[in-house]
């Protein structure tokens, strides 16, 4: 099985680290990883995207075209994206900040007000790791287990301070009623 | 037991060349290679090496001929553009038979091109980019691993054949993180006579130097370095086969669109045709033997290139035109997807020229 | 007794140079300074491209030909390789001041600890004698057949002048050839450069002015006549920056 995931919105919401988070995850758990940021000129600002590939077997292409789950944070990933989703694949939207719905009905969409959610906490820059948190939640091949570890991998040292928000986060998010 | 850390492509090349010994890093700034900059400007103070920020390209491969003069490992990296700016300091290095690991971290072109990952600079490392008869060695990295441990190769064969050893690797390469396992490095040592160390009054001077002004002496010297190309071609060609055994089409693709390339085999595979691929690992020396060899059971090539073709004509030439040889890329920033190399796959099945 | 003998840091061949050509002068002087400081043993030359290319052959020390404009960042990399040794790059006005601008302007506010020795004769002499970055306004050379206008092509680049603005370097000064009393100045001022570097004071470039008899189409005694009554009042010679002694001069 390998996890095809495309994790796409703005610069700044923390695309990239939810990618990193992932990848880490799998690491620890002897997967196969890969992960790949979209890169462009601009620093902060404009769209960012990343691939990640989580899986059993050798990653081909670390290029995510075809995705098995994407999670969209905002309105032109949405757009851009939703069509090359596989299907049967998985969608997670966040609904604070899209109000459009997902069009096609052969993919399975959970609509997550992950922004909203995150503010309402007090970890308003969270959103991304709420979203992490459903998708471990939604995909068949992934569980909770060694999260606190991958955070540990991804999060700088010097901001090892924010590792209870972030594991707060993911399980607000993991949690969340179907 | 060794421990896999995820990396980035460009920071695995850094810290290989760090474990691989070298202690001097001289760059500028371009995308999308700066990380191998940061890394070594972050590293370096704290192992007694040396980064420092050269005013341009120019300068900063000519630190590197100072080094490299000097008998010790050194490195640059750059981009596209710089890797042209570089270029003079290329051939100066092949016609001084210095030592050096020169990375091209490349994205489109021609001119300024763009930031987005290409293969259009294979003419420019496998053809020579600079004036003069000169070969580089070239390595074509597929993997954040490979960018690893095709770094410590490179310094261990420039320093073993005296000339540049050039990781020519692409956008994503760079970008991407992968699990990478640094502890397996062995770290091969050359002596090195003819460096300018200072005579210390115990031997005659060495000179380092490119200028032959009598024409049967530089005659002589590029007689000799291509008898030491020679040997290269003969001992040092890396190359992958993915599925080869029973193919009857063959892919041939390196870096980025090698690993394309297998997703589209993969899938080429589960429709029952027997296609497989070559993957030059040295784009030079070139694996001719490899695909001359395959020249005699497929039935076509499909050269995969993040670029407008450049390397067909060195499968024509290697696989003397023995069978066609068609073309299925993207330039300009571009990559080709699975989709697009499988339909190629298929139209070649199918007979046809895709 | 021996008055006067060939320097040990020079190799005993003859030099290439056009008679009457001042680089054979200073060539010495660099090598006089080497002997003195007793540092032949671990002293590394850049040669440029230019008329002195083939220094390397001159020089008993270790030698590096660098490609056209590049020695400072050559020596900048066998300096770094290597602190312990030193470093010096030879070069001629169209190496330095014109293709090579950017690489000098850098070592210097770098403040490299290696010594330069700019040899400003106002004339491309290995390519046959074109308009250097130095050419004085108005002189005649094969590029600028009706005299340097300086409206046309800009005026003289002034190097010594110039560095010395720079926060970096430690010692620029400007000497001449010409004359014995400004060979003796040129001696001290260039051992001054090696020795500084011994010290690790930093970077320290002297710019000798010199002639070119072949180039300027004069005879070699009517050359170093023209470089006092041209050049010298264009290129002023002295001291243009010292921060050692400046640095005292403050705290006096």
């Amino acid at each position: 099985m390998m996890n095809q995931i495309l994790i796409a919105g703005f610069g700044g919401q923390g695309v990239l680290f939810a990618g990193k988070f992932l990848a880490n995850k799998g690491l620890i758990e002897d997967k196969q990883v890969s992960w790949l940021p979209s890169y462009g000129p601009e620093m902060r600002g404009g769209t960012a995207n990343c691939s990640v590939i989580v899986g059993d077997e050798p990653v081909g292409s670390p290029i995510v075209n075809e995705p098995n789950t994407l999670v969209a944070m905002n309105l032109p990933s949405l757009k851009k994206y939703e069509n090359a989703v596989v299907p049967g694949g998985l969608i997670l939207v966040d609904s604070s900040l899209i109000a459009a719905k997902v069009e096609r009905d052969d993919v399975r969409v959970c609509y997550v007000p992950a922004t909203e959610l995150a503010k309402n906490a007090g970890f308003s820059t969270l959103a991304n790791m709420i979203l992490m948190g459903k998708l471990l939640k939604e995909s068949e091949d992934m569980s909770f287990e060694h999260t606190e570890d991958a955070l540990k991998k991804v999060i700088p040292a010097r901001k090892m301070n924010l590792l209870d928000v972030n594991l707060q986060a993911l399980k607000t998010g993991y949690e969340l009623a179907e | 037991m060794s421990e896999k850390v995820l990396m980035k492509g460009n920071e695995a090349i850094a810290e290989a060349a760090i474990l691989a010994g070298c202690r001097h890093y001289f760059g500028y700034p371009i995308t999308p290679q700066t990380e191998i900059a940061a890394y070594m400007a972050k590293k370096m103070p704290k192992i007694g090496g040396c980064f420092l920020q050269a005013e341009s390209e120019i300068a900063a491969i000519n630190m590197v001929y100072g080094v490299a003069g000097a008998g010790k490992r050194v490195m640059t990296s750059s981009s596209s553009p710089g890797i042209s700016l570089k270029s003079e300091g290329l051939s100066y290095l092949a016609g001084s038979d210095l030592p050096a690991l020169v990375v091209n971290v490349q994205r489109g072109g021609p001119g300024l091109g763009g930031i987005q990952p290409s293969q259009s600079d294979y003419f420019q490392a496998t053809k020579g980019g600079g004036h003069g008869d000169y070969k580089m060695i070239v390595l074509a990295p597929s993997s954040v691993q490979e960018m690893a441990s095709l770094t410590v190769k490179g310094f261990d064969l420039a320093d073993k054949y005296r000339m540049t050893a050039m990781i020519l690797a692409d956008g994503t390469t760079g970008q991407m993180m992968e699990p990478v396992n640094l502890s397996e490095v062995e770290v091969q040592h050359y002596e090195k006579p003819w460096a300018v160390t200072g005579t210390k009054m115990e031997r005659p001077h060495n000179i380092v130097n490119s200028l032959f002004l009598e024409p049967e002496e530089l005659e002589k010297n590029n007689f000799a370095r291509f008898e030491r190309y020679k040997q290269i071609e003969e001992n040092e060609v890396m190359v992958e086969e993915y599925l080869m055994d029973d193919a009857e089409l063959c892919v041939v693709a390196f870096g980025i669109a090698a690993r394309v390339s297998k997703n589209a085999i993969n899938e080429a595979r589960k429709k029952g045709i027997k296609v497989g691929l070559i993957r030059p690992i040295t784009l030079w020396p070139f694996p001719k033997k490899t695909l001359l060899a395959a020249a005699e059971h497929v039935k076509q090539f499909i050269s995969v290139e993040l670029n407008m073709g450049q390397m067909v004509e060195d499968i024509e030439l290697a696989t003397r035109c023995k069978r066609p040889v068609t073309l299925c890329n993207r330039t300009g920033g571009m990559i080709p997807s699975p989709a697009q190399v499988l339909a190629a796959i298929e139209e070649a099945d199918k007979g046809g020229q895709a | 007794m021996v008055v006067f003998e060939k320097p040990k840091s020079l190799c005993d061949v003859p030099l290439h140079y056009c008679p009457g050509c001042t680089h054979g002068i200073i060539h010495r002087l660099v090598a006089e300074a080497i002997d003195e400081l007793g540092i032949e043993g671990k002293t590394i030359g850049v040669a440029p491209v230019g008329c002195a290319v083939m220094a390397y052959n001159y020089f008993n020390c270790d030698m590096v030909e660098a490609a056209h404009g590049r020695a400072p960042a050559v020596a900048t990399g066998i300096k770094r390789a290597d602190p312990e040794n030193i470093v010096f790059s030879y070069q001629g006005d169209g190496d330095l001041a014109s293709i090579g601008t950017a690489e000098t302007v850098h070592a210097a506010t770098r403040n490299e600890n290696i010594t330069v020795i700019f040899v400003n004769n106002a004339i491309y002499g290995m390519t046959g004698g074109q308009m250097a970055p130095t050419t004085l306004p108005g002189q005649v050379t094969q590029t600028s057949p009706y005299g340097r206008d300086v409206n046309h092509c800009g005026y003289p680049v002034k190097i010594s002048e110039m560095l010395s603005q720079l926060e970096g370097p430690e010692y620029i000064e400007r000497v001449a050839v010409n004359n014995v009393k400004n060979i003796r100045a040129a001696k001290k001022a260039i051992k001054k450069a090696f020795q500084n570097q011994v010290e690790g004071k930093g970077f320290s470039l002297i710019e000798v002015i010199s002639s070119c008899p072949t180039n300027w189409g004069l005879s070699p005694e009517k050359a170093l006549q023209w470089l006092e009554e041209n050049m010298i009042p264009y290129y002023p010679l002295g001291v243009y920056k010292d921060r050692t002694a400046q640095k005292e001069a403050e705290a006096k």
